[in-house]
């Protein structure tokens, strides 16, 4: 039963009058009263209390299968809208459950409220039944915790725990709840819980100096670059970047998780950068002379060997959180604080510039990449992931949110769907969580019920967390699956191919048929071994109701390039054979079959 | 090198923890920590001694400042400061040694707290290697340390200076003295997100 059909909306007047309530009844009305509509969570017996009075708020609890799947779908919901997501799970495994999902989050930087049940304080700390010391094991990958063992304590935790989540620079937030909390009562005053003012980061500096310094390096560059990153979907400055771009006329190269921040086909967008970026991308960053970077951490996955990393160029580092400045990358201008905020400073310092040669090299540096491309290779009968990416780009005219899983599928999906709107792309970048995708997509669509919404996942990664396909059944969610299924835990398969002597230990998958699966949760599928079938697929898709899945039969022995081997320099790129390089020395996984084998 | 930072912290359950946690997970080990009261209530302050490269003082602050309960971090090590720190040794020592201890307590300004038939324990204050210098002597002169405590460093800078937290819950207006003299006003750039739930 769906909660949402029977709320009975909780008395206003509440809010306005210091009422008694149960702690259960506290937490809940305190989530409604910051603006909560969605949680997603799992029940069990330290948070029952809490259940028990669900039903008389206006709240939609989305029921999943795996307490991972609350944390990840919190975060999607929290990456497609840039609002708080929430995740409840009861304790000791409820609680563990959820550790891989907050620490994504963490990662991320992504604003979350996770709830957990605790046994009684009378008992904390005699290791009880499902007791586990959840603040303790979330400690470093939380932005704060609290534990929380009095009535009166819920609603000021719950409040405070909203303001760190979303402040400064933003991240998760758990707040482990005791059972007799939960069952006391203590008065709920709304108002009086309210946080203290929220207290910046005292190291933010963004000076009228540094400002001056920033601006001068501007416009003495000859070869300038932004490095465009999470941070300006963080702060919302999608705008002064692009500003600033088209004011000096500088390229941009983004971050993985900063694709969609700049539009996709604006001409001064170079594309990716960093491991798998494209060649003229890094090439463009090893010769520059100014690298900008905005919002972004000077990642391993984006610098390569650091020792090598664009050593010509000057930086300026604009960020929120101080203690990433000078951590991977020295710095020239370090500009400490909220990124739209300094832009809008640095702005009317920087001169209007008409053209610039440096975009023409840069244009030159594409050379032969397009002959290497596998969109231009002819169509030889076999299915590329490259292909479903862009005939995917190419049926959703860029507009869809796309949740990607991790490997080689979430990095052919963030060279080939070009992302034009901010938070349309959702990924796990800083963990590289395997499972993400699914649970992720849910998320977005509950955030965004109007959107378009496609999963992405490779046929591993799918299956850690497909039992998620029955909460979209019972939710009845309208999101569109498109499993990758290349037969191998294939990013893994590649390092092994590549520094491993083609040592295929342990990455050749069983899986089930995906489409088989999706049917015995009641949703629709296809499969897809060529090109037409794959275009067809993703039609039949997009016009059916209810969810939908395509299980991609792509070529099993595909990689991804260009590719920085790790530690190596970031313009030495392995870049795609001209010639196909499957025909050859083909090995397959006996296991599952592809379109050669039909 | 040895950095010193002086933090002012909530005195609430686990912050200790977060603290120590902060330098496991940058991999720096903590040579000594000291907490106790402060001038205010609810404020502790700690002195956290620890062992990393010059240039990690920037991150090391700007990542304990990221801990909710921590209020203030100085780096007192770049400043002109009194580092103290208290040892209590229990030295093996019979009635016939015990004279030449006397004296050495006297070289070192340390101070006879405890007389036993066997031993006796010498309490001496002052910076590291003071505290270090008694305990070479002892140990050349071929006295046995029966047991050693030392407290830890603590530290305070001199003159006029003051947190500037507490300068702030004072509401005094920041001085010339303050650190926050010559700094931008960092509230502006300190933006919460105002996407807030509709
Ligand atoms: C939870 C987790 N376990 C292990 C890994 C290591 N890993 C990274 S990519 C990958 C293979 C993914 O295989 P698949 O989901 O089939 O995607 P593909 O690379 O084939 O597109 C693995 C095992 C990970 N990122 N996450
Ligand atoms: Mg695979």
């Amino acid at each position: 039963m769906n909660n949402s059909d029977n709320a009975n909306h909780a008395d206003p007047a509440i809010y306005s009058h210091p009422t008694r309530l149960t702690g259960a009844e506290t937490l809940w009305a305190t989530l409604v009263g910051e603006g909560v509509r969605d949680v997603f969570g799992y029940p069990g017996g330290a948070i029952l209390p809490a259940y028990d009075a669900l039903r008389k708020f206006p709240l939609r609890h989305i029921l999943v299968r795996h307490e991972q799947g609350a944390a990840h779908m919190a975060d999607g919901y929290a990456r497609a809208s840039g609002r708080v997501g929430v995740a409840v799970a009861t304790s000791g495994p409820g609680a563990t459950n959820m550790v891989t999902g907050i620490a994504n989050a963490m990662m991320d930087s992504i604003p979350l409220v996770c709830i957990t049940g605790q046994v009684s304080s009378t008992v904390l700390g005699t290791d009880a039944f499902q007791e586990v010391d959840i603040t303790g094991i979330t400690l470093p990958i939380t932005k704060h915790n609290y534990l929380i063992h009095r009535a009166e304590d819920i609603a000021p935790a719950i409040r405070e725990a909203f303001l760190i989540a979303k402040s400064g620079r933003p991240g998760p937030v758990l707040i482990d709840i005791t059972k007799n909390a939960q069952q006391a009562s203590a008065i709920f005053d709304f108002a009086a819980a309210a946080p203290a003012a929220y207290r910046p980061h005292p190291m933010l500096r963004a000076d009228a100096s540094s400002i001056r310094d920033a601006a001068e390096l501007l416009r003495s560059a000859k070869r300038p670059v932004i490095l465009a990153g999470h941070g300006i979907l963080q702060s919302n400055a999608m705008e002064q970047v692009r500003a600033l771009a088209e004011r000096m006329q500088i390229p941009v190269a983004c971050t993985l998780l900063g694709l969609g921040a700049f539009p996709a086909s604006h001409p001064l967008n170079l594309g990716m950068m960093g491991m798998h970026g494209e060649s003229w991308v890094n090439q463009a960053i090893q010769q520059s002379d100014l690298l900008l970077a905005c919002g972004m951490r000077f990642d391993d996955r984006v610098t390569g060997s650091l020792a090598t990393y664009a050593l010509q160029a000057k930086k300026i580092h604009i960020e929120i959180d101080p203690s990433e400045i000078g951590k991977n990358v020295p710095v020239d201008v370090a500009l400490i604080g909220d990124l739209k905020e300094v832009l809008e400073v640095l702005l009317p310092a920087l001169p209007k510039i008409k053209s610039s040669e440096w975009l023409q090299a840069i244009d030159a540096m594409k050379g032969d990449a397009a002959v290497r491309d596998i969109q231009n290779l002819p169509d030889d009968g076999h299915l590329y992931a490259a292909h479903v990416m862009h005939d995917l780009w190419h049926a959703t005219s860029g507009n869809a949110i796309i949740a990607t899983d991790v490997g080689q599928h979430q990095m052919w999906e963030a060279q080939y769907y070009k992302h034009e709107h901010p938070r349309t792309l959702i990924t796990s970048g800083g963990l590289g969580t395997m499972g993400f995708a699914l649970p992720a997509a849910i998320g977005a669509k509950i955030a965004c019920p109007d959107k378009e919404v496609w999963v992405i996942a490779g046929d591993g990664g799918f299956q850690m967390t497909s039992p998620e396909l029955a909460t979209i059944a019972q939710e009845k969610i309208k999101v569109n699956l498109a499993v990758i299924n290349n037969g191998y835990l294939g990013m893994v398969r590649q390092w092994q191919e590549r520094f491993y002597d083609k040592n295929y230990e342990c990455t050749p998958l069983l899986s089930p048929d995906f489409v088989k699966l999706a049917g015995a949760h009641g949703i629709a599928g296809a499969t897809a071994r060529k090109r037409p079938e794959a275009v067809s697929a993703i039609e039949a898709a997009r016009k059916h109701d209810g969810a939908f899945l395509i299980d991609f039969r792509v070529e099993q022995e595909d990689s991804v390039y260009p590719m920085v081997p790790a530690g190596a320099a970031l313009h030495e790129m392995i870049r795609r054979p001209k010639s196909d390089p499957l025909k050859n020395n083909q090995r397959r996984n006996p296991l599952v079959e592809t379109a050669s084998d039909v | 090198m040895l950095h010193t930072f002086v933090a002012l912290v909530e005195n609430k359950p686990g912050v200790l923890t977060r603290v120590a946690s902060l330098f496991r997970r940058l991999n720096i080990n903590i040579t000594s920590l000291t907490v106790g009261e402060s001038e205010r209530s609810g404020v502790s302050r700690m002195t956290i001694v620890a062992e990393a490269a010059v240039d990690r003082a920037h991150r090391i602050m700007a990542s304990l400042y990221k801990l909710e309960n921590v209020l203030e971090v100085d780096d007192v090590g770049r400043h002109s400061a009194v580092v103290r720190e208290l040892a209590i040794v229990k030295v093996a020592a019979g009635p016939k040694t015990r004279a030449h201890l006397f004296e050495l307590a006297k070289v070192f300004h340390a101070r006879i707290v405890d007389l036993a038939p066997e031993s006796l324990m010498l309490e001496i204050t002052g910076g590291a290697s003071k505290i270090e210098g008694l305990v070479q002597v002892l140990v050349e002169s071929d006295y046995q340390i029966l047991e050693m405590a030392r407290t830890g460093r603590m530290a305070m800078r001199r003159g006029q200076h003051t947190s500037r937290v507490l300068d702030a819950l004072r509401e005094v207006p920041a001085t010339s003295e303050s650190t926050l003299a010559g700094k931008p006003k960092h509230t502006a750039l300190g933006k919460v997100s105002t996407e807030g739930h509709a």
